[in-house]
């Protein structure tokens, strides 16, 4: 890549191209588009967490103001629709196919959650729909309820499915068991812990919607939806749902307002307004609202752990024995079964040389809201794990915690850096980011700030924490075998217009990471030419040739190196151009700032006018070249991406309330190279904010005898508030991803990775002096309080 | 039934015939079609709805829209001037926004801050947005955009 000095160049922390639509309250997401015609959907959902459909009488209903049509599940049935498909198939420890249970678009003879779709009010106004439904009648037969997925499991469960047999849906497992069993019988320290992982609502500011509108003068459909993937839905909707092919669907996701993993999956309303649609032959619309939204969006984490590491005399690890109990809720959400397996288990040698590790996982269906990817969907899981047993370690050794990760780092020098589940580690340099979070921490300065807060009857804790996550799904070859029915490259289409502006069609897709902005940089930097002449257009499967969509930090490292590889080609035909203008060799034409030039001559063109040759070619090559400057290229990574970092949390913990206060959040991470620092930045912070929120705020609740979301909206769901967070010290180091073009790792998920356990590493050093041991998140002001009073008032010798 | 409603709306005289239980934010986005201000959640809890109503920030899903009779509204939409507004720009600086859903109810209630506090601590800003929730930016930049929106607020006389 050339890296011209100027303004838009890679690493310049450029203001945002998309900013003026949102701040002048111009952004258009999902529900500020309404066609003529619309009608409005209303989804009746299951008041109940499991039971029996019986009779459903919408007599009434349909006779209410307004209302035009209402189906159920028999209703499309009858119609022949599918099911909500899952992109992800697991093959268990036996060799044998998990149990993929059927998961209707209206319920069918079952309610399975509380919110559970079971029939749909389509009226003239959302008002009238959402009145219709209060008139239907439906004959419940209420069943046992099971939220918790250890309880689903004991014998003589109630059962989620007939199908499942004790509720599980597969047992998987990674890693040489006898490797570490021998590993463990030699050690000379064992550290054991059991872990919670609690389950979190993700809570994208813009509720969900779709709009599904039917041409009926040429038989298409559009879906415009709340998605951070439009080329998947299609897929999906299409070919399992609806059985559309993809040429008559368009789906469009235009502004997206935040998604965090739970506007990935295909959820039943983007089936039923595209449906409904065709049938009445008008615009059909839905929006959640926020109480919708805690009940129908797929949930994250629900994990119930128990880990083990061995380490020797040296204090070297030599085994990690992991076992996980994961909560997938009441179906298989799109990409569900991969989070706890594939994108948990493979990270847990963390940054670290751990020979041997076996880990083994029990996926269970529950009378809950289903479980998917949340903000780095099972790469916190497993940093989770990994740092809370360390510090344990560390803590039943006398170590300091930074010592002993030191002592167990990956060396600088051994990459590529094969690990004993499945990953290999391309580059990294973790002693490099734990000793910047350390210094800029004041690590060493710690001590002397604790004595003090003792002084004022605070208790005060650090916690480190330090993760390599997986990014860049995903070599599709490796995804495939691992399970996916999808391949995971990326698309991109570079159109130079004749005056030599871009217009750029990608396949990811921007639902708050500014790519308009940095992928114009990357644009502006690979063909020279300033970033306002170019337009990153992503989320309309009628523009771009195809895309799998953003999730897994994937944008610049696979949508960004698509778009490198359609520059190369645009280059390329450049070239050859340039050499016929300059009556030259091509292999003597060098391309560098925007200009095609004879190596050692000032000949040269611009980029400019060789657009305009290629569509105006009358001094042209026309017999070996086409006319035109359009170039299209998928791109399919070679490996995963490892970005990798430490954070340190310093807290403080107010006796009389239990209040934990986040006093200073430090994170040094590597990312690879920067495209732009400002973006990268903010990126962190938003992933810290939902780490910290997971380890002190957020958790979900469901009654275990009725199976309701006690937790159901933002009075009861604690979401972290201005007011709750510190100013966060974000500082990076680079070493370059060594297999795509542009050396980059991705930013997205970092922050929610990392930060949990450093906050509860350090929840658990403040509270250490009163001899409490290790607490699950959330840390929560009532549950600190208790363990204090309790362990104030507990005889000293016990 | 339908009653009629008139108020003005960013400098206009707007009228529309609403529902007695239409939310002035359901006026705004589907009467006015003025979709700037967003709906984040059903508890009055998000903030993304605020706007201005006769100079004070208010969430327009806490009041009836037959309650805005005769008021003054003044949207995200009728923020900008020629230029944009100190604060927007502050937000454009400072990367105060990701995807952008949260940023019109966190601009207009950033504007009501500084009107009553023209120097805001940061502690006071961070108090005052507790009531308007962000799932992207962790608040860093948002708390650092409202400080450089003062400061730019109180160079051009704090007017919108």
């Amino acid at each position: 890549m050339t890296e011209p000095d100027r303004h838009g160049a890679i690493g310049t922390p450029l203001r945002r191209k998309e900013d003026l639509r949102f701040l002048t309250g111009h952004g258009r997401y999902t529900d500020d588009f309404n066609r003529p015609g619309q009608l409005h959907a209303y989804i009746l959902r299951s008041p109940h967490a499991h039971a029996t459909i019986g009779a459903i009488d919408s007599v009434a209903a349909m006779e209410s103001p307004g209302v035009v049509a209402i189906y159920t599940g028999a209703d499309l049935a009858a119609a022949g629709l599918g099911g909500v498909p899952c992109g992800w198939g697991i093959t268990d420890k036996h060799g044998k196919p998990m149990v993929e249970p059927a998961h209707p678009v209206l319920a069918q003879g079952k309610v399975r959650h509380v919110g559970d779709p079971v029939a749909v009010i389509i009226a003239e106004t959302r008002e009238e729909a959402r009145d219709a439904a209060e008139l239907i009648e439906i004959d419940y037969g209420v069943l046992p309820a099971l939220v918790d997925a250890v309880e689903a499991i004991q014998p003589g469960a109630a059962l989620v499915f007939d199908e499942a047999t004790q509720n599980t849906c597969f047992e998987w497992e990674i890693g040489d068991q006898a490797a570490v069993d021998a590993a463990f019988a030699q050690a000379t320290h064992i550290a054991k812990l059991d872990l919670l992982n609690n389950r979190l609502v993700p809570n994208a500011m813009e509720p969900r919607a779709a709009l599904g509108d039917y041409d009926p003068g040429t038989g298409d459909y559009t879906l415009h939806t709340t998605s951070q993937n439009p080329h998947v839905i299609r897929l999906l909707m299409g070919a399992y749902v609806l059985h559309l092919p993809e040429h008559k669907l368009r789906v469009v996701a235009p502004d997206v307002g935040g998604g965090f993993g739970s506007k990935i999956f295909h959820y039943a309303e983007e089936a039923i307004v595209t449906w409904a649609s065709g049938q009445l032959k008008r615009p059909v619309k839905w929006t959640a609202d926020r109480s919708e939204a805690f009940i129908s969006d797929a949930q994250g984490r629900d994990h119930v752990t128990h880990v083990e590491l061995a380490l020797d005399d040296k204090a070297k690890f030599l085994a990690l024995r992991v076992s996980t109990i994961a909560n997938l809720g009441a179906y298989l959400s799109t990409f569900a079964p991969s989070i706890p397996t594939i994108l948990y288990a493979t990270v847990l040698a963390g940054p670290y040389t751990t020979p041997a590790i076996h880990c083994a996982v029990r996926a269970v269906f529950t009378n809950t809201v289903p479980v998917d990817a949340y903000r780095g969907a099972g790469r916190p899981e497993a940093t989770y794990v990994v740092e809370r047993i360390v510090d344990v370690a560390a803590r039943q050794l006398k170590l300091d915690p930074a010592e002993l990760r030191r002592r167990n780092f990956i060396p600088r020098d051994a990459y590529p850096y094969q690990t004993p589940v499945a990953l290999q580690y391309d580059s990294g340099d973790y002693f490099a980011t734990l000793e910047m979070a350390l210094e800029a921490a004041d690590y060493a300065g710690f001590e002397a700030r604790r004595k003090l807060a003792a002084s004022q009857g605070k208790l005060r804790g650090i916690g480190i924490s330090t993760y390599v996550e997986a990014c860049g799904l995903a070599p599709s070859k490796v995804a495939g075998a691992l399970g996916a029915r999808a391949g995971l490259y990326e698309a991109a289409e570079v159109r130079v217009h004749p005056t030599g502006s871009v217009t750029v069609f990608t396949g990811s897709h921007s639902h708050g990471q500014g790519h308009e902005t940095s992928f114009a940089q990357v644009v502006s930097s690979g063909l020279g030419i300033p970033v306002e002449n170019i337009e990153i257009v992503h989320g309309d499967t009628a523009k771009i040739p195809f895309g799998m969509g953003t999730y897994g930090s994937r944008s610049l490292s696979v949508g960004g190196s698509a778009i490198v590889k359609a520059m190369d080609k645009v280059i390329a035909k450049g070239r050859k151009i340039a050499a016929h203008l300059l009556e030259a060799a091509e292999a003597d034409i060098e391309f560098k700032d925007g200009q095609f030039s004879v190596v050692g001559t000032d000949r040269s063109k611009s980029f400019g006018e060789i657009a305009l040759t290629a569509y105006v070619p009358h001094n042209y090559p026309l017999d070996e070249l086409e006319p035109g400057l359009d170039e299209t290229a998928f791109y399919d990574p070679k490996n995963f991406t490892y970005p990798a970092g430490a954070h340190i949390a310093e807290i403080e913990i107010d006796c009389e309330t239990g209040v934990t206060r986040v006093i200073r959040f430090t994170a040094a991470d590597d990312f690879g190279r920067i495209i732009n620092p400002m973006i990268v930045e903010g990126q962190v912070h938003g992933g810290l904010a939902q780490g910290i929120g997971q380890a002190l705020f957020e958790h979900t609740v469901y009654d275990k005898a009725s199976g309701q979301l006690l937790t159901g909206s933002f009075m009861d769901y604690c979401m972290p508030r201005a007011d709750d967070l510190p100013n966060f010290d974000v500082s990076h180091n680079v070493t370059l991803c060594t297999h795509n073009p542009l050396g980059v790792k991705g930013c997205g998920e970092a922050g929610a990775i990392g930060s949990p356990a450093a906050i509860m590493n350090a929840v658990a050093d403040a509270l250490a002096p009163l001899g409490i041991g290790p607490v699950d998140m959330p840390a929560t002001p009532e549950k600190i309080w208790r363990l204090i009073q309790s362990h104030r008032t507990a005889p000293a010798a016990a | 039934m339908s009653i009629s409603v008139t108020m003005t709306v960013n400098g206009k005289t707007r009228k529309g015939a609403v529902e007695p239980r239409t939310l002035l934010v359901q006026f705004l986005r589907e009467t006015l079609g003025l979709t700037g201000t967003h709906v984040g959640c059903d508890t009055s809890q998000c903030g993304a709805c605020v706007i201005h109503v006769d100079g004070k920030s208010v969430k327009s899903c806490t009041m009836l829209a037959v309650q805005a009779e005769g008021a003054d509204i003044l949207t995200i939409e009728g923020l900008a001037g020629a230029a944009l507004h100190p604060m927007q720009e502050a937000f454009r600086d400072n990367h105060g926004l990701q995807c952008g859903f949260c940023t019109p109810g966190m601009v207009m209630s950033a504007v009501d801050l500084v009107r009553h506090n023209p120097n805001p601590s940061e502690p006071e800003i961070r108090d005052w947005l507790e009531g308007n929730i962000c799932r992207c930016t962790g608040y860093h930049n948002i708390v650092k955009s409202v400080k450089a929106g003062a400061a730019a607020m109180a160079q051009v006389g704090g007017d919108d």
